[in-house]
């Protein structure tokens, strides 16, 4: 049994036979995968040790203390957050050898090509198209061809894997004709191209898929269960963004008191009353996503887990509105429009306009609030659904 | 999740939020003896009478579970649970707007009496018969008080031979009790002082009540005679623990107010048909229900997290407390509002037990201190000073 005593002899045995202060970066970190620290829930010779995942605290405060160097999970949030959860819960096992260590060290990033034009919120409508290169049976072992067009896709231009959904079977309702792989970003037939956002750089994209060839080994989950194994993904994804481990006035609000704290100049009674009101919700969001993560110390986030991210969102976009009129005359000028092509997502990171911009995303990436409020009601109240037109139609003859 | 992510050193203490076996066992005793004899349609036949609370139900709940000595200590006759387990039996009764003084006697007073001299025989003597839910005991002050709220000099004078004179307004429980723990101004300064209230000088004028299943008294003390309990600063730091104790358990009757009628909101929308439809079908509906949600399910985190810094003694309790006070007590009173606008018509009778919950949330969002009060005192906690 891993407990916390056992988890601190070890972390002591690696800083030992791996001194931060002499060891490069990269080698520390796999050394680290490899001694079961990088993520304890994992399955041993996975990164893990098979212990409660809120265990992971106890490692990182340890390796903190020693100055280790860590993975930097801004630049490869999407790998660690999607990417490993649903390998780890539907790779076979050479797709988990090969994969979970590069992901986990950040060696190779990775991206989600899930959203496409026509399919943003009605994810399950999707257009991409995958076909068996040999016309060949499942099972045959023939690559399969991709082509269609992805859009959104954050971190594509730094990306070296992605996960991917497509469609392999038209004839069938959407939900039934989908199939789900990793797929090679430096294929020849991957073009990404940069799409600029409100805060003036480009951190997601629009990637063109032609004629990307894609080894069957390379398919998660069986053919036509690509859905299935996407609600894994989305689940995580909503815990990702929304339910971060965080200290006491950690992430926006933090930078929000902070400000309060350095400008009392600025300070008026209507701002102190909203700003307190503002720190006992972001106080309670930490609380709740705490209390979910002892809910669920292994198996996989539920329903529950997309409130979070609903509650992230709206708070993350009321503070940093009311750090920018806080700010007053400092809050009237932003601290650079020039287009570049960022290392990763920061959502509280540079000045108080961007920070304020880029918490608009919060209510979208991910499921927007709309849709996530839809599924709280439907499958945790278990309201009933909507009436539906696209229930059961082939997907090839919805209107379109 | 972010696994892997190194985290900052600065953690907030680590608080247990879930619930314990233990808790879930007190939580089917308790809420099997609510469900047989405290339903709605009992809890609103029982208005129309003059009784001060439903004595039967007290008796089952506080001696037979022994839900009334949970916060005493064994040696002192109590079960030796904690703030967490109170808490527990408090979200049951929101949920059953249940009309006991489990928060005045079981809490308030037993928390007061705590903090005095408990080695003293009398004191003891005391503590064992309100643990024993053999005594009703109630702490006189206005129900509003929030915890440091009686810095000020009492509204109750007591003179060297201990006869107090005074008056305590909008009192909870107040014609229930039995025995009385009034704050009052000594010879000597702030003093708790001990009163029976069947003894001569003592005279409770009941008023009519927002929430009829709490109900109210002002208190007038006309040389009545009380026992010296605590003095000075003692006497204070225990007034102050018992408002702080009872500020934090009472987010726990919030949550349950705000669960049962969140359940009811649900159940309703899902069976009701307009338009050819559930009512709960349509989207405006389903989005302000799964809003609610949220606001339970954060409710609950706030609630538990003060039950566990009260349970624990963490010198963190007062944050705990203030947040979960601020945050609990408007979403008691939004689930309630809601439950009552998503019923219709149904909504607004006096036949529905809607609104015993959408008055007992509005009056507990008053008791203990307001949601404002309690962000004032945040505000000065973690160093958001006003302007
Ligand atoms: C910053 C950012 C990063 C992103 N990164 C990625 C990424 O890396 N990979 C990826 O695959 N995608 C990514 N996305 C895409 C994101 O998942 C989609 O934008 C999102 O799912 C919404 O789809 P849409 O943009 O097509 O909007 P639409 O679905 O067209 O929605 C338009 C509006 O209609 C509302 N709406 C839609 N359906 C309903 C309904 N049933 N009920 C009520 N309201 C409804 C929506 O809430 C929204 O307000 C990213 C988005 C952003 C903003």
């Amino acid at each position: 049994m891993t407990d916390a005593d056992d988890l601190r002899r070890r972390t002591a045995e690696l800083l030992a036979a791996h001194p931060p202060a002499i060891t490069g970066r990269l080698e520390f970190l796999r050394a680290r995968f490899d001694a079961g620290l990088a993520w304890v829930h994992f399955p041993r010779g996975l990164g893990g040790l098979d212990a409660p995942r809120s265990l992971q605290a106890v490692v990182d405060a340890e390796l903190e203390a020693a100055g280790a160097p860590g993975n930097d999970p801004g630049r490869i949030g999407i790998g660690l957050g999607m990417a490993a959860p649903t390998i780890l819960r539907f790779g076979a096992d050479e797709q988990k050898q090969r994969f979970l260590r590069p992901l986990w060290t950040g060696e190779e990033v990775w991206c989600q090509l899930f959203s496409e034009p026509g399919a943003g919120s009605d994810l399950a409508a999707l257009a991409t198209r995958a076909v068996r290169e040999d016309g060949g049976e499942a099972g045959s072992g023939g690559d399969w061809i991709v082509d269609g067009q992805k859009v959104w896709t954050s971190s594509a231009h730094l990306a070296r894997w992605a996960i991917l959904i497509a469609r392999t079977d038209p004839g069938v309702p959407k939900h039934r004709g989908i199939s789900y792989f990793v797929c090679d970003m430096t294929d020849p037939g991957v073009e990404v191209r940069p799409l600029r956002q409100i805060t003036g750089e480009a951190e997601f994209n629009e990637v063109f898929l032609t004629g990307v060839r894609i080894p069957d080994a390379h398919r998660l989950g069986a053919v036509g269960e690509g859905w299935k194994v996407a609600q894994t993904t989305l689940m995580n994804e909503r815990v990702a963004i929304g339910g971060a481990r965080m200290p006491r006035e950690g992430g926006m609000i933090g930078v929000a008191a902070a400000d309060w704290r350095a400008r009392p100049e600025l300070r008026t009674h209507d701002l102190h009353q909203r700003l307190l009101k503002l720190w006992v919700e972001a106080e309670v969001a930490r609380l709740t996503g705490e209390r979910l993560r002892q809910q669920m110390t292994k198996g996989q986030p539920g329903p529950e887990g997309s409130g979070m991210k609903l509650a992230f969102a709206r708070l993350a976009q009321e503070i940093s509105g009311w750090e920018v009129e806080f700010l007053a005359e400092d809050g009237l000028t932003y601290d650079d429009w020039t287009m570049r092509r960022p290392d990763g997502v920061d959502f509280t990171g540079r000045e108080a306009g961007y920070r304020y911009l880029r918490a608009k995303g919060n209510s979208i990436e991910g499921g927007t609030s709309e849709v996530l409020l839809n599924i709280v009601a439907e499958r945790v109240l278990g309201l009933p659904p909507e009436p539906r037109t696209d229930k059961d139609v082939a997907w090839k003859d919805l209107p379109r | 999740m972010n696994d892997g992510t190194t985290l900052p050193a600065a953690m907030a203490p680590d608080p247990d939020l879930l619930y314990s076996e233990d808790e879930d066992a007190l939580r089917a005793a308790v809420r099997s003896l609510l469900a047989a004899r405290s339903d709605p349609a009992t809890v609103l036949a029982g208005l129309q009478s003059d009784v001060a609370y439903d004595t039967g139900l007290w008796h089952s709940l506080a001696t037979e579970i022994g839900t009334a000595g949970l916060l005493v200590p064994e040696k002192l006759g109590g079960a030796g649970a904690t703030a967490r387990e109170a808490a527990v039996v408090l979200e049951e009764i929101g949920r059953a707007v249940a009309p006991v003084p489990y928060l005045t006697s079981a809490v308030l007073a037993v928390t007061a009496l705590l903090g005095c001299e408990h080695d003293r025989a009398d004191v003891a003597a005391s503590l064992a018969a309100l643990a024993e839910g053999r005594t009703v005991g109630v702490l006189a002050v206005p129900l509003p008080t929030a915890p440091g709220g009686l810095s000020g000099p009492a509204s109750v004078r007591a003179d060297a031979g201990g006869a107090l004179t005074g008056r305590v307004t909008s009192v909870a429980d107040a014609a229930a009790a039995e025995l009385l723990l009034v704050p009052a101004q000594g010879p000597d300064g702030p003093a708790l002082y001990a009163v029976d209230p069947s003894a001569g000088g003592v005279r409770t004028d009941t008023v009519t009540p927002l929430d009829l299943t709490r109900p109210l008294g002002h208190l007038t003390f006309d040389g009545a005679p009380g026992r010296l309990l605590a003095t000075g600063d003692r006497a204070g730091a225990t007034v102050d623990r018992a408002l702080l104790t009872g500020a934090g358990l009472l987010a726990s009757e919030q949550l349950g107010v705000a669960e049962w009628c969140l359940a009811e909101t649900v159940r309703h929308t899902a069976e009701r048909t307009q338009f050819g439809r559930p009512v709960g079908s349509f989207q405006a509906l389903k989005h302000r229900m799964a809003a609610l949600w949220l606001d339970v399910a954060s409710a609950r985190a706030a609630a538990r997290n003060a039950a566990d810094a009260l349970a624990t003694e963490s010198p963190d309790a007062p944050v705990a407390v203030a947040v979960a006070q601020s945050y609990c007590a408007p979403v008691a009173v939004r689930v309630a509002e809601e439950c009552v606008q998503l019923h219709g018509g149904i909504g607004m009778t006096w036949e529905h037990p809607a609104h015993l919950y959408l008055k007992r949330a509005k009056s507990d969002e008053l008791a203990l201190g307001s949601p404002g009060r309690h962000r004032e005192a945040l505000a000065g906690l973690v160093g958001i000073a006003a302007p």
